[in-house]
């Protein structure tokens, strides 16, 4: 087998994307505090202290809470969104769809401070979950609508129409053939929705008062150099569980396009 | 017509400023097999959806089996459609698609399944039900849908250019089964097509529509023989188009001269003035050429020579020229004995002239 040049490339590139990694576990493991080569000894110490922290457990509950609303309402906005893109035509559809989708290249830090000028000085409000939840649907919905907008596009108008033409109302007709056949799309949504609203770091620092998200509490433990090797261990949970999740979703993906008949164009994996 | 099932009057269609129907009036029999007949753009498929309650007339009335659909939705409609991408249900399997129609209905999960079974074995599916739907070739993905529209009973079947994505030896076969389907169940058929040859072979009548509206609504026959206009005999078939002039007219015929066939009477019903410039349309099979033959009585002869030829099997296509600088094209059908000409060689033409149409302004 002949290497060349582009293949010690690719080479590198993964090295460069992975490595940091895989030296999650790798220190998660580590019986020392300190996080240097050489490794010291085996310990599952740090998995144990993990189990112990309340404020740990409170952070990772807010942040599930966060992150599964986040998905379902972002959701739910992106399926509006991309239907009235792909199905209807009204004035100004073309800059308002634009506009919709601008929170992409938004930076995060400008979003994040005019949303807490808005919500505490215009309207007075106190800082919650609920204002994360709001930053984070922003962000999310146009990744929504971007994930569901093909799904519908893939989609034959007329197989709405024959099920209307078959006696089933509009509504029913949506129910019974649209939203199976774009069920996909929809998991696709919800998984990547989840996914950056539990990572997501500067919107919920500015948001989340005195609830912090997980990502949150990591930031404010790394003051702690003895509290690292806990960091780690928790980085690594959260790794494994982004991967099942991930390839969850693909095993899901692929029986749904199987069951469709439809030609695979690529997910995640 | 002494009843008809679906009538429109003064039906209008406008897209923003796109008038996409003009004041259509129309009257369908029962039982009737119609096409719509028309090339891309013209409304066939815009007024077969109005029918359908899939677009809303911008003005104009709409009434099946006498009652008016103003205000009735697609759902409620008598009518049933089979959509040129067929729309099978990619999830469901081919039980399920054919009885989609029937989860509204009263009837018992057994007897439902025997009315499945009951359309399958007539489009010739029967044993496909369990079938995944998206695992049928394109002939039966078609069946699958006519099953699926017909197991209601629909006072009228909607078909959008149903065989337009099968091949030419499938179409074929399918425009044998679709008359003979719409024969054994009596149902009105409305076929939307832009192939002239498929809406003479199957209908009864056929409606040929230019630019939102109908230009000739005739029995293939008549459209074919007595097209009313140029645009309709270019659209039917094939047609010579010769520059004529009118000589002189009276009760009997008008004598026109033509460059290349010389001067004949011909039958016209419009009055034509004296000197007037015209069209006469020669259909190929109305002329033929005299290889080994004389000309039978009545007939008019000329003399020209093969310009080109094109070879299909059962006929055999010649460019005549005669002396003009025009064409003409003539269809013999090739038989035993019958030798097929070279490019060049010195033929006789012969046709009869009542067959030429006279065709002026348009």
């Amino acid at each position: 087998m002949r290497v060349g040049w582009l293949g010690i490339y690719a080479v590198l590139y993964l090295v460069f994307l992975y490595a940091p990694i895989f030296l999650l576990p790798v220190f998660a493991f580590n019986a020392s505090t300190i996080i240097a080569f050489p490794l010291s000894g085996f310990t599952t110490e740090w998995f144990r202290e993990l189990t112990t922290v309340t404020a740990l457990h409170d952070a990772v509950k807010n942040s599930l809470y966060i992150a599964v609303t986040t998905a379902i309402i972002s959701t739910v906005l992106g399926i509006c969104a991309a239907r009235a893109s792909t199905r209807y035509g009204f004035p100004f559809q073309r800059p308002i769809m634009g506009f919709v989708m601008l929170p992409l290249v938004l930076p995060e830090i400008i979003v994040a401070v005019s949303l807490l000028v808005v919500i505490v000085q215009v309207f007075g409000l106190g800082l919650s979950s609920l204002t994360v939840i709001l930053g984070h649907v922003l962000i999310c919905t146009p990744f929504c609508i971007a994930i569901l907008n093909s799904s519908f596009q893939n989609l034959d108008q007329s197989l709405e129409e024959a099920a209307v033409d078959l006696g089933e109302t509009p509504a029913s007709a949506f129910r019974l053939i649209v939203l199976p056949l774009v069920m996909p799309g929809i998991i696709s949504s919800l998984l990547i929705s989840f996914t950056i609203s539990l990572d997501e770091f500067i919107i919920a620092f500015f948001l989340s008062g005195v609830e912090p998200t997980l990502p949150v509490y990591i930031w404010g433990q790394l003051r702690f150099p003895q509290k690292l090797p806990v960091i780690m261990a928790l980085g690594t949970i959260l790794v494994a569980s982004s991967i099942l999740l991930l390839v969850l979703a693909e095993i899901f993906r692929r029986r749904g396009l199987r069951r469709a008949g439809l030609k695979d164009t690529g997910g995640f994996l | 017509m002494t009843q008809s099932l679906i009538s429109l009057s003064a039906v209008e269609k406008y897209y923003g400023d796109y008038h996409a129907l003009r004041g259509i009036d129309l009257d369908i029999g029962p039982g009737e097999f119609f096409s719509l007949l028309g090339p891309s753009g013209c409304g066939k498929t815009t007024l077969l959806r109005t029918i359908a309650g899939f677009e809303d007339p911008s003005s104009g009335s709409l009434r099946i089996d006498g009652a008016d659909m103003a205000r009735v939705p697609a759902n409620r409609r008598p009518t049933n459609m089979v959509f040129q991408s067929y729309a099978i249900f990619p999830h469901l399997t081919v039980a399920e698609n054919v009885g989609f129609g029937l989860r509204r209905a009263p009837q018992s999960r057994e007897e439902k399944a025997r009315a499945v079974e009951e359309a399958l074995d007539m489009v010739g599916l029967s044993g496909y039900g369990a079938r995944a739907a998206h695992a049928l070739s394109g002939g039966q993905r078609q069946r699958v849908a006519l099953a699926r529209a017909l197991i209601l009973k629909p006072k009228v079947l909607l078909l959008d250019e149903p065989l337009s994505a099968l091949d030419k030896k499938l179409r074929e076969q399918m425009q044998g089964e679709l008359r003979r389907l719409q024969r054994q169940v009596g149902i009105t058929f409305i076929l939307v097509t832009h192939d002239q040859e498929e809406a003479l072979i199957m209908s009864d009548r056929i409606a040929v529509m230019f630019e939102g509206q109908i230009a000739q609504l005739d029995a293939p026959e008549v459209l074919y023989h007595r097209p009313k206009s140029r645009k309709v005999a270019d659209f039917i078939g094939m047609m010579n188009f010769l520059q004529a002039k009118v000589e002189t007219g009276d009760g009997a015929g008008l004598k026109v001269t033509t460059p290349s066939l010389g001067g004949f009477t011909v039958q016209a019903d419009q009055a034509v003035g004296n000197g007037a410039r015209a069209e006469l349309g020669l259909r190929p099979e109305s002329l033929s050429l005299l290889i080994g033959e004389t000309a039978p009585p009545g007939t008019l002869t000329a003399a020209g020579t093969v310009a080109d030829r094109a070879y299909y099997g059962d006929m055999t296509y010649y460019d005549v020229r005669f002396g003009g600088s025009e064409t003409i094209t003539i269809s013999m059908k090739n038989r035993v004995g019958r030798e097929v000409l070279e490019i060049g060689a010195p033929v006789e033409a012969v046709w009869d002239p009542r067959s030429a149409l006279l065709f002026q302004g348009d």
